[in-house]
């Protein structure tokens, strides 16, 4: 069963209908009860880094979050503001990140060479994959991901980036440390190639 | 690379599907899960959903067919239509809405914008401009489905939503609206020098080659189109279509010189 993370941040019925059309079973994490029958965890997020730590830090779900992720190596996935999350900190904001992958996040650069940059970085983009991993199986990498973000996860180990993909510059989209991973674009809005990595996850 | 979008874009009314030309003359079109089921089908880029009526009639989003759509949608999901609050765009992105198009509320207050910002975050938060040329003062900004006019110039309420901290512009020609002449490149090109966000051009589209004409005159865009992806032939008659992934690159490739030899 995945548990979608539900604390007032993020589109939980947009990962439960894409898990649902493909027959795997998933539910919303409300509250700390629901982590129970739970084996894998999505952290969905949107708006403002600060925002959401805070809605998450008062949910009443960050211990057992914690306890599942760290301690009993539960795999995790957090999307877009959720994968920021991941890291110590983020130039968005002031709180402290959750900290399960080494890094930090940045706001991307608005100029190369000449040519200003339109930001947020909106739309949609490929991916390229500097090894193999089982997640980008039967994916189109061309066709890509939906993005929709002005900042990005700069790990401290190169070794944790899965995926690039290039606008202002190159960034990481796709990031894993173990159990952890994290997307930068919205697989739950990227049509089939979205649903097919959702269901990736789901089986590893 | 980053690509160009293109967007079909569905106005609501009585909880179906209409098209408009000029802001009048609707034509009922269909329903709208349905239209969204027909979307993800075809692989669309993003959709825009617009209530022409909530705004108009002072009334409250409808929540319930917003849920539905943001349930059904498997692209990336943009709603306009009756947000005047923080309460009510923070309600309409937590049904799974990606981004809220807003016109008249921040057209009467800007700094409604920032408000929104701390809350869903600028990313999703589309200032919306309804435009009309006039002979002698240029494009002007109208409201209230091009009844009320606005004071500020075209390229002041850009500055101003960029500087309030929008995530997006959406530029609507109402004099293109529906009428299947091609964009306002004129338009477009005014505008360019002056945008720093993504911006997304609505009104006139009739083909893919009018896209293309956007896309060589601004490059990496928004374009949006109504008509173009609802209506087959001249007499208007309900079909939706939407162009395939492989006709969607052709177009970048010949039409946006950077893109050249990248694929």
């Amino acid at each position: 069963m995945i548990g979608v993370l539900d604390y007032g941040v993020g589109n939980v019925s947009a990962f439960l209908r894409a898990f649902y059309l493909n027959g795997v079973p998933a539910k919303a994490v409300s509250c700390p009860d629901d982590y129970e029958s739970v084996s894998k965890l999505i952290l969905p997020g949107v708006g403002a880094f600060d925002s959401a730590m805070e809605k998450l830090n008062n949910s009443g779900l960050r211990n057992k979050l914690d306890h599942l992720v760290m301690q009993e190596n539960t795999p995790l996935l957090g999307v877009c503001i959720g994968m920021h999350m991941l890291g110590r900190a983020s130039s968005e904001g002031n709180l402290d990140g959750l900290g399960y992958i080494s890094g930090v996040t940045e706001k991307l650069k608005r100029k190369i060479d000449n040519e200003v940059m339109v930001l947020p970085h909106m739309g949609w983009n490929e991916v390229s994959i500097p090894c193999d991993d089982v997640i980008w199986e039967g994916i189109n990498l061309k066709e890509g991901f939906y993005f929709l973000h002005s900042y990005a996860f700069l790990p401290d180990q190169s070794n944790s980036i899965i995926g690039c993909s290039v606008y202002s510059e190159s960034f990481a989209c796709a990031i894993r440390s173990s159990n952890v991973y994290g997307f930068q674009f919205h697989p739950e809005k990227s049509l089939s190639n979205g649903i097919k990595l959702l269901t990736n996850f789901a089986k590893i | 690379m980053l690509r160009p979008r293109i967007t079909p874009c569905l106005l609501l009314r009585n909880s179906g599907l209409v098209k408009t030309k000029q802001f009048t003359d609707d034509k009922y079109v269909g329903d709208p899960i349905n239209a969204v089921k027909i979307f993800n089908e075809k692989s669309v880029d993003e959709l825009l959903v617009i209530d022409i009526d909530a705004s108009r009639l002072g009334i409250d989003p409808d929540y319930s067919v917003i849920e539905r759509l943001a349930n059904e949608s498997r692209m990336p999901l943009c709603y306009g239509g009756g947000i005047k609050t923080v309460r009510q765009a923070e309600r309409i992105i937590q049904l799974g809405v990606e981004k809220v198009a807003i016109s008249s509320a921040v057209l009467e207050s800007p700094l409604l914008i920032r408000q929104l910002s701390e809350t869903i975050g600028s990313q999703s938060i589309v200032g919306v401009l309804d435009v009309k040329k006039s002979i002698f003062k240029g494009y002007e900004i109208y409201i209230n489905n091009g009844k009320k006019k606005i004071k500020g110039s075209l390229i002041y309420w850009i500055k101003a939503f960029q500087e309030y901290g929008a995530g997006e512009i959406l530029i609507n020609s109402i004099d293109r609206d529906g009428m299947q002449n091609g964009y306002d490149l004129e338009l477009v090109k005014l505008t360019k020098k002056f945008i720093t966000i993504p911006v997304t051009f609505l009104g006139g589209a009739s083909s893919l080659d009018d896209i293309g004409d956007l896309i060589e005159t601004f490059g990496v865009a928004g374009c949006a189109a109504g008509s173009l992806f609802v209506f087959k032939g001249k007499y208007r008659a309900v079909l939706i279509s939407y162009p395939s992934f492989i006709e969607k690159y052709e177009l970048v490739l010949n039409r946006i010189s950077k893109f050249k030899g990248h694929f």
